[in-house]
């Protein structure tokens, strides 16, 4: 019999609080004269900032509150984290965009492109154009050249050299992390997941808004250790043999957990978030064998996106994820106007089902409420259907 | 369960004579749309449906209703071994032994229905689903709209208005020989918002536009809608139509028309989720 927690694990107190208490620490590092590169997306090679002596850290994005803000200059019907960011932005209600030195961007789609346009004319800012695609010889020679024009506007910027030890060192901090993460993921693949899915998300969400790597690594280090018991025990976030989901789509950070919520309050076991506030930037490692900026460049263009054309790699990763966690469903979530998730659904549907013979529910929505009894409806419904009702 | 001998009654009223046999077990099956309660009962023999508006309180209207229906048949609270609820309201139904999605119920519902169905169309008051449905009833994948009310009863409902009739009148306009809307041509609405789409009404009526060319133009606007939803099922079997829009046979004609093939409607089409809950009701009562 399974032992459902009616408490989550004690080692969750930390990253509870981790975000609010990253507003404070960020002023801490300014005052000791750390230099901060703020970044939107998974596609921003962090090792470049830290390379460059600079913090590295994520920008706010997934909030309702700022949207109305953010309408006051945007189109009202757009994609919502992007009215989310720059409603941040333009009111300074994000410390980390307040903070930050210089701001990277990455043209992930056009709603982003022209939103950075606007966000240039008060902040300092690096945009990264990316290729549409990320196989062909002269997508990867591009990508590299914007690796180099990066590495040479940071430089410029910050006024520093970034040299090939820096970014080795980097590189082996991130690689440790990125190991670190797919180690706490691998506890989900218990029946019952000692943790839920939505506890994982704030784990992986808060590591954007830690500064200090150690200290961040050792509280992982303990959330698992109490993992390890919880399973010795046969503690589990949801019931033994509950229906085991796999959650993809567009970034659904804290504050946008929605249908993450819908699904565990419905009886479901979220056991793995395949999207950029999830998993998506810790599965691939940079190589250490390779030159170190050509390696790092390798790695992120590896992201499988939906802004790249074609994208089989993200439908090949749901496959062996689906194998790897057990997983029974996919519940893939895209925001109203994101055109490439949302189109990319119906590839992922017939792929999916080709491949596993496995229903797929998706879900568009926005960052507000007002649909959560429909969302309820419609996942309680996919869950019948896997369980045969 | 067959439902022979058990008269469908899509009235607000209890239906009369609808005796059971003392001892039998009965179970019940409530469908708490937005719209209308549905409430059937069945005691293995026979089956009764009812059904009012759902109010302010649709989980006060289905108690009552419950209680009403027990009453007709001579029964109490304790003689009913098994509720199943459904439809929107089933989160607020204190009294339910178990609560099923109406995605569940419809297909279920449907299949009883029509045997064979393997696409189930089901527009109801604020929600438009399109179900694929195995032999068994079973839900194999299902489509829903968006939180937006095009494509429902709501929009068909506020639509009636401002053309100044009843939804079931302009219902009642079914193309054909013979009928009033003979030769009739539907008037494109282009709007895909319910409120856009009224104001459109409401201009195209003081252009002067023919009002049943716009009822028309409204029933294929609804049925493009849904038939576009439901493509992305690959659904090639019998279809069956379900719901409260069921009754409106404007919107079947153009659905058959957007799909086409023929959408059949079953006399208790309204009822198909209060008669898959009923149906799962029997089925957790028997264990």
């Amino acid at each position: 019999m399974t032992v459902i927690a009616e408490e989550r694990p004690y080692a969750m107190s930390f990253f509870d609080v981790a975000i609010p208490k990253a507003a404070g620490s960020i002023v801490e590092e300014k005052k000791k004269g750390k230099k901060v590169m703020g970044h939107y997306c998974v596609f921003a090679p962090q090792e470049l900032a830290m390379a460059a002596g600079a913090v590295p850290v994520a920008l706010c994005a997934t909030k309702e509150e700022p949207i109305a803000d953010g309408e006051k200059v945007l189109p009202r019907n757009f994609c919502p984290l992007i009215k989310s960011s720059y409603g941040f932005a333009i009111t300074d209600k994000c410390p980390f965009f307040l903070h930050s030195d210089l701001v990277m961007g990455e043209t992930t789609c056009d709603g982003k492109k022209k939103m950075f346009e606007l966000m240039g004319q008060f902040k300092p800012m690096h945009v990264m154009s990316l290729p549409a695609g990320s196989k062909s010889e002269a997508d990867r020679a591009y990508w590299m050249a914007e690796m180099k024009r990066a590495k040479g506007a940071i430089e410029e910027f910050f006024q520093v050299t970034i040299t090939d030890e820096a970014l080795t060192t980097a590189i082996g901090e991130l690689n440790a992390e990125r190991r670190l993460m797919q180690r706490l993921a691998g506890y989900l693949k218990h029946d019952p997941a000692p943790m839920s899915g939505q506890d994982l998300l704030k784990v992986l969400w808060s590591r954007n808004f830690s500064f200090d790597r150690a200290a961040f690594a050792e509280r992982v280090e303990e959330l698992m250790a109490e993992l390890d018991e919880r399973i010795a025990q046969g503690v589990g976030a949801a019931a033994k043999g509950a229906k085991r989901i796999i959650v993809t789509g567009v970034p659904t950070g804290v504050g946008t957990e929605k249908v993450i919520r819908i699904i565990e309050e419905s009886g479901a076991a979220v056991v793995f978030l395949e999207n950029c506030a999830g998993m998506k930037q810790f599965l691939v490692t940079v190589d250490e064998t390779k030159p170190p900026l050509e390696a790092i460049g390798e790695k992120y263009l590896a992201t499988p996106c939906s802004c790249m054309s074609p994208n089989r790699d993200r439908l090949e990763l749901l496959v062996r994820l689906i194998d790897e966690y057990k997983a029974d469903g996919i519940v893939d979530i895209t925001w109203q106007g994101c055109h490439t998730y949302n189109v990319e659904a119906r590839l992922l549907r017939d792929y999916i089902r080709e491949q596993r013979e496995m229903p797929v529910l998706h879900i568009e929505t926005d960052y507000s409420e007002g649909d959560s009894q429909q969302i309820r409806t419609r996942v309680q419904a996919y869950l019948e259907m896997l369980g045969g009702v | 369960m067959e439902s022979k001998g058990a008269a469908a009654t899509p009235a607000c009223a209890p239906a009369p004579n609808q005796k059971a046999p003392d001892g039998a077990t009965i179970v019940a099956g409530i469908d708490a749309g937005s719209t209308a309660v549905k409430l059937v009962l069945d005691d293995g023999n026979r089956r009764s449906v009812w059904q009012r508006p759902s109010g302010w309180s649709p989980g006060e209207t289905a108690r009552e209703l419950l209680q009403e229906a027990l009453a007709a048949w001579g029964r109490k609270r304790e003689d009913v071994a098994h509720i199943c609820g459904t439809g929107y309201g089933r989160v607020n139904l204190p009294f339910l032994d178990s609560a099923v999605t109406e995605i569940a119920c419809h297909a279920r519902g449907a299949v009883h229905l029509r045997p064979g169905a393997q696409l189930v169309i089901d527009i109801g008051g604020q929600d438009a689903k399109g179900i694929l449905v195995g032999a068994t009833g079973r839900v194999l994948d299902f489509v829903m709209n968006d939180k937006c009310a095009a494509g429902t009863g709501r929009f068909l409902a506020v639509m009636a208005h401002a053309l100044g009739m009843e939804v079931a009148e302009m219902g009642a306009l079914v193309p054909g020989e013979g009928l009033p809307m003979a030769g009739i041509h539907p008037h494109p609405i282009n709007a895909m918002c319910t409120v856009f789409a009224e104001s459109e009404v409401i201009g195209l009526l003081n252009q002067g536009v023919d009002r049943r060319a716009i009822i028309a133009g409204l029933h294929q606007s609804v049925a493009r809608r849904v038939a576009a939803m439901v493509a992305r099922l690959g659904a090639s079997g019998p279809v069956l139509f379900t719901g409260g829009v069921a009754r409106n046979a404007g919107v079947g004609a153009a659905l058959e028309k957007e799909l086409g093939c023929p959408v059949e409607v079953n006399e208790q089409s309204p009822f198909a989720g209060a008669i898959g809950a009923v149906l799962i009701a029997r089925e957790k009562a028997a264990g």
